[in-house]
């Protein structure tokens, strides 16, 4: 099978390589390829951070910078992009870029082996948001920091350097420039069309993704590949042939309406994440704690959910939520209730043809998005929780997602789903059966969390007992009945920065 | 040698010691422009090899059959245990380790030998396809398991001192419990990596990425049957080592010059990060059963302790890190009457190995501990109850090794660690807080720390060093040090900078090399600068010496009056640019380079009666720790962090903050997040950073301030400084100590049964208990 070549913009050239098999990394293409030792391999799984490398696409006019792991992301899915690595930042006569200089100057670095990837989060930041004005605050800081590890400095120097960035002498990258290199890239790449010979199939729009799909079902299917990236890695896996669906225009839009949210297969979390947060502003904490930023900005919640990982975090939130999932292939479209699409562990019910559409979101938020409703109004309550080894950047445990509509003190609507406990994303209908038209007392939330152990028979593994996760789905219950009744300080989310504030 | 002499004074003081100096490779860092082992250009032909492991924790090795493996693209070799021309048995102390599975595996994930291919992946993917024939026996992988069966690596040690029956007996107040205490993965950034390459006449360079050069040259020379000096090895830098790299990294960097033996090509070993989780070990587990009695003060009388160390298949260092758990029971507290028994536990898991702190942590925990459960027994503040325990200056202040105290600055920093961070009032604000939250609960705690400086094995407490002064008054340093990010090659290239009276930049610093320094010890037992600093230091004053005497010469004066300082030199007479000097001497044939050596003074110890003087000094320190604990789920957070720590006088302020900030973080997850599970066939579950959480930066706490103990090491020490690698570690236990706080709260017992590490679940099972 041929393989097409790839193309993308780097230090305001075009760089071209040829023969790239469809599986090879980003990361092996940069070190072993290129030379490029700059960026490093901490451990091939997207989940440290040390291969951090920022790419940039067009969007409305200018250049939207994603900070993306290296080692899962597969070669191919660069292409038409614009590509910075830590090679690339300093001046032509060595002077380092704000990023770099603040961390020299914060000690940021000890054994340098993180440095790398920190610098280019910290790019991103700096594209993102100090060039646009924006402060970054010591949470800002944390956050886009979340996926990428130090083992030698404790991160507080690195936290510094990232608020320090700003007081630096500005340094821009010559974005109109890049942007007409990727609209020449994108016009060759969409006059050149796809060939089904191919052995990366990357479809700009979505009758050609069907046709495609339709045409070679044997094809892996990949998104941000923030899985299907370790098959390569870990499992060492070669795939005959790659089907791509992050560059289908039409995937990638998040649409409002009156009734739904209807988020793209191919919306990566990051914006999925900011569409949804929008809607329901208290589930701004449990998005960020959904791995680390870049694996947020290179994953998809169409992914997340098609992957079906028992232990993926947006299938609760979005069952909870009573989200339908629409399925696509050249024979029409169906759509069905995302509980529904599950038949296994980590099987659905997509056919061969078919790829997932949109991901519709009912929007049952309150009509004041950001206050928390007060109990008796006829009002919904919504919370997210995830219980994990980690704060952030973890998988869960346990992750439970409530969402309760009540009209004078009755349950009138009720969402439960639950990850962490079978075999798949779960809807916990008998503990909603326990609770729908029943007064929302105490008593009916010890009731829903009876229901609760007795509809799901968590595992044992390294991340919890059975026991534990049994216990603890019980206790957010009593949780979510604290909050309803308005009670603070019963999350340790409200502990985070507060009460630490420096006098 | 010893007692360095300062003939430089007054206004010579220099600007370079003392100062934060940014690290000597910073920009490099963040330019991407360090070079780490796997960065190192390929030379052409060179090969990849990955480890064949064993997926059984104890079984006969029946058969390897590779020949499926041999046939896949791009492999060219298979490298076994029969392959190994000298000795199979790895050089270690012990000598109790096969370099490749022979006729046994030991545990999941030891390597019976290695596939040779051309390229990573391909050696990686062919190493899955060798068939190994095991036949699985009983396999040891519980620690209290292994003392029943009295499975050891080495023999058990006991220490005693007074009579703790008696004191037991005679005590109005009794406690007897367990504690279990996790391991810790390392999780340098770096995975473990060596390259090997042949060179003309049997000779080898091994680029490896270890903190003991030396040994690595050692162990390849014994296995390859050459001479040490047939084998170069060198280490520019390490993307962390943390005690990972000390033994550990010798493993691989002799597997690939094995396999390069066989195939007479370059290879080159990088371990994936699952396989590096399953093939080097991590700090020990322990497991302790204690009993201990104490006055109505909480002084306590008598105290009887088993310490398990989880050693896993082989010894490795555990003789060394169970002795240093043994040492530093005492943390900072006076024991009068006392038994340690320490077991040394062979189970079929990873040896475990040096990790900062080399079971100076798990022997302190214990102690704090019971010091805690103590107070709340008494319905004391833990922290009277410790302060009633500490050493003394004139009294009580002889350690249970027979080793006098005499540098104890514990009271002093404890009181203003204690009223610098609010503890008392803070404490009050607490229980207040706690009687109106009926979920969360909020705990504190101060707890000291007093941690032994010196390697205990005597002789590995020398150094060497080699200073160049080029004509153009540019200096290269070397010595046997390595650097993996504790700014060891900063701080010595500012003691040589000061040495020289010359600007920092001017001095450079080169890879180790064994080729340069040879004979270094394992850069470890935080006694990189101590050794490596002076020994440059002395490197750079016979060169200073020299010149002084040229000068002295010319002038017609005495060398004491040459002064150095500021990049000049200066006579009665005249002032001259360094570099014009150095020229000058060197066209009347003057040495410009010279060595320098160093031995740490005073310190002996006995093995067999486990007393004597092991460490030439100690480092103290102390932290405050507030936190907060979930009682619905175990869910913790550390709040709020106040450190005072001794350093002595800094040589790099901000290099000694970063190490102390950096080292308590890891402290921290040693005793919170991270935790190594093996399933009961001894398959290590946590084998990747998806499943092994170190902490991110959402667990820094955004108050975390640190402090420096303004005063010198009362010891004649390089610039008057401490050893500050491992110290700060420890002060991590009074995160453990706030949590166990904040669980008595919840639950109003005063014993707390809190495992370590304190995960959600284990917290949430303590609040059960």
């Amino acid at each position: 099978m041929e393989s097409r070549t790839i193309r993308f913009s780097r230090r305001g050239e075009l760089v071209s390589l040829t023969n790239v098999p469809p599986e090879r990394t980003l990361l092996q293409v940069l070190r072993e390829d290129l030379g490029a030792t700059g960026t490093k391999e901490g451990c091939g799984e997207g989940d440290c951070g040390a291969c951090t490398v920022v790419i940039a696409e067009p969007d409305q006019g200018r250049l939207r910078y994603r900070a993306i792991n290296a080692c899962i992301r597969l070669a191919h899915s660069i292409d038409g992009m614009a590509l910075w690595t830590v090679e690339d930042l300093a001046g032509s006569d060595g002077a380092l870029h704000p990023a770099q200089e603040a961390m020299v100057q914060a000690h940021g670095s000890q054994c340098g082996f993180c440095t790398p990837g920190f610098v280019m989060s910290l790019f991103g930041m700096y594209q993102n948001h100090v060039l646009r004005g924006a402060t970054v605050t010591r949470e800002l800081a944390q956050e886009e920091l979340s996926g990428n590890l130090c083992r030698c400095t404790g991160y507080r120097p690195i936290l510094d350097a990232a608020q320090s960035m700003a007081a630096l002498p500005r340094i821009e990258q010559d974005e109109q420039a890049i942007l007409r290199q990727l609209e020449a890239l994108h016009a060759q790449r969409a006059s050149e069309g796809v060939r089904g010979a191919s052995a990366y199939l990357a479809p700009l729009g979505l009758p050609e993704l069907l046709r495609l799909r339709a045409a070679h079902p044997q094809a892996q299917l990949v998104a941000g590949c923030t899985d299907v990236g370790l098959w390569v890695t870990k499992m060492h896996q070669q795939f005959g042939q790659v089907l791509d669906v992050t560059q289908v225009q039409e995937l990638q839009r998040i649409a409002h309406d009156e009734q739904h949210l209807t988020i793209g297969a191919a919306a990566t979390l990051t914006s999925a994440s900011e569409a949804l947060a929008a809607q329901w502003p208290q589930l701004a904490a449990f998005f960020q704690r959904f791995a680390g930023l870049p694996v947020r900005n290179a994953g998809t919640l169409g992914g997340n959910v098609a992957n079906g990982s028992p232990i993926g975090d947006s299938m609760p939130l979005l069952i909870a939520l009573g989200a339908r999932v629409v399925l696509l292939s050249v024979r029409g479209e169906r759509e069905l209730p995302l509980e529904q699409f599950y038949t296994g562990y980590r099987q659905n019910v997509l056919a061969g043809d078919e790829v997932v559409g949109w991901i519709k979101v009912p929007r049952t938020g309150s009509p004041h998005p950001g206050a928390l409703p007060q109990a008796g109004e006829g009002e919904e309550f919504l919370r997210a929780y995830k219980i994990s080894k980690r704060y952030d950047d973890d998988i869960s445990a346990v992750c439970l997602a409530i969402r309760m509509r009540l009209r004078d003190g009755v349950v009138e609507e009720i969402g439960i789903g639950a990850g962490g406990v079978a075999a798949t994303p779960a809807r916990a209908v008998q503990a909603e059966a326990a609770l729908r038209g029943q007064p929302w007392t105490a008593q009916a939330a010890r009731r829903a969390a009876a229901a609760l152990g007795a509809e799901f028979r968590p595992i044992s593994d390294m991340r919890a007992s059975a026991a534990y996760r049994a216990e603890v789905l019980a206790n957010l219950v009593q949780r979510f009945w604290l909050e309803t009744q308005g009670h603070a300080d019963v999350n340790l989310e409200s502990f985070r920065l507060a009460e630490a504030a420096l006098p | 040698m010893n007692a360095p002499e300062k003939f430089v004074t007054g206004a010579a003081a220099q600007p370079a010691i003392g100062q934060s100096r940014i690290h000597e490779s910073a920009r490099a860092h963040v330019a991407g422009a360090a070079t780490y082992v796997d960065d190192i250009p390929e030379l052409k032909g060179t090969l990849h090899a990955a480890p064949i492991l064993s997926k059984v924790a104890h079984g006969r090795l029946l058969a390897v059959d590779a020949s499926e493996a041999l046939q896949m693209e791009g492999v060219r070799d298979v490298v076994l245990a029969r392959d190994i021309p000298g000795d199979p048995f790895l050089a270690t102390f012990v000598h109790d380790e096969p370099i490749f599975a022979r006729d046994t595996v030991e545990y999941v994930g030891q390597v019976i030998g290695v596939v040779v291919a051309e390229t990573v992946m391909q050696a990686r993917r062919a190493a899955r396809q060798v068939k190994v024939r095991i036949e699985p026996l009983p396999a040891l992988i519980d620690v209290r398991e292994a003392v029943k069966q009295q499975s050891f690596v080495l023999p058990p040690v006991t220490v005693r001192r007074g009579e703790p029956e008696q004191g037991l007996a005679r005590a109005p107040h009794r406690l007897a419990g367990t504690l279990d205490v996790g391991g810790q993965e390392h999780f340098y950034l770096e995975g473990q990596v060596g390259y090997a390459l042949p060179l003309e006449q049997g000779q080898w360079m091994i680029h490896s990425s270890t903190q003991h050069p030396a040994e690595v040259q050692h162990w390849i020379a014994h296995a390859l049957g050459v001479p040490a000096s047939a084998v170069r090895v060198d280490c520019r830098r390490m993307g962390g080592g943390f005690g990972g790299k000390e033994t550990q990294a010798g493993h691989i960097a002799l597997w690939a010059a094995l396999a390069a033996r066989k195939t007479g090509r370059p290879v080159k070993l990088r371990l994936d990060r699952d396989d590096d989780f399953l093939v080097t070990g991590k700090r020990h587990p322990f497991a302790y059963d204690y009993e201990v009695g104490f006055d109505d003060s909480g002084r306590i009388l008598g105290l009887k302790l088993v310490l398990a160390a989880n050693c896993g298949w082989s010894a490795d260092l555990s003789g060394p890190v169970a002795d240093r758990a043994v040492f530093h029971v005492d943390n900072a507290y006076f024991l009068s009457d006392v038994e340690i028994v320490s077991y040394r536990c062979r189970t079929n898991v990873q040896s475990h190995t040096a990790f900062r702190g080399f079971g100076g942590p798990q022997g302190m925990i214990v102690t704090e501990a019971i010091l805690g459960d103590i107070a709340r027994v008494l319905g004391q503040d833990p922290l009277d109850v410790r302060k009633a325990n500490l050493y003394g200056i004139e009294e009580r202040n002889v350690t249970h090794y027979a080793m006098p105290v005499e540098d104890n600055i514990l009271a002093p920093l404890i009181a203003r660690l204690e009223q610098e961070s609010g503890y008392r009032r803070r404490r009050a604000e607490i229980a207040q807080w706690n009687a109106a939250h009926p979920v969360l609960r909020r705990g504190i705690a101060i707890t000291p720390v007093k941690f032994g400086i010196s390697f205990t094995a005597t002789f590995f407490n020398q150094a060497g060093a080699l200073v160049h002064v080029y004509t153009d008054g540019s200096v290269q340093v070397n010595h046997g040090g390595t650097e993996m990010g504790q700014g060891l090659h900063t701080k010595v290239c500012q003691l040589v900078a000061d040495e020289l009276g010359v600007p920092f930049e001017r001095v450079r610093i080169s890879a180790t090399d064994t080729g340069k320094v040879p004979n270094a010890s394992a850069t470890a037992a935080s006694s990189g600068t101590d050794l490596n600093g002076r020994a440059a230091q002395f490197a750079a004053r016979q060169i200073r010496q020299r010149l002084a005497e040229y000068v002295a010469d010319k002038q017609n004066c005495r060398p004491e009056q040459v002064i150095f300082a500021h990049g000049q030199v200066s006579g009665p007479d005249a002032v001259m640019p360094w570099e014009q000097l150095v020229d000058d001497a060197w066209h009347s044939r003057v040495q410009l380079w010279s060595d320098g050596f160093y031995r740490t003074p005073k310190i002996h110890y006995d093995k067999n009666t486990l007393t004597g003087r092991p460490f030439y000094y100690f480092a103290y320190g102390a932290a405050c720790t507030e936190v907060a604990i979930d009682t619905l789920t175990g869910e913790n957070r550390v709040l709020k962090v106040d450190i005072l720590h001794d350093v002595g006088h800094s040589i790099n302020p901000a290099i000694d903050m970063g190490q102390i900030e950096g080292g308590f973080i890891q402290g921290m997850g040693w005793l919170t997040t991270e935790q190594l599970v093996w399933d009961a066939q001894g398959q290590l579950a946590t084998h990747a950073p998806s499943t092994y959480k170190i902490p991110a930066t959402g667990d820094v706490p955004a108050h975390l301030r640190i402090a420096l103990w303004p005063e010198a090491n009362r010891e004649d020490n390089v610039g008057g400084s401490k050893a500050v690698g491992e110290p700060p570690f420890m002060l991590a236990i009074s995160v453990w100590e706030a949590l166990r706080d904040a669980v008595a709260a919840a639950t109003g017992h005063a014993r707390v049964a809190l495992d370590a590490p304190a995960t959600a679940e284990n917290v949430l099972k303590a609040l059960h208990g």
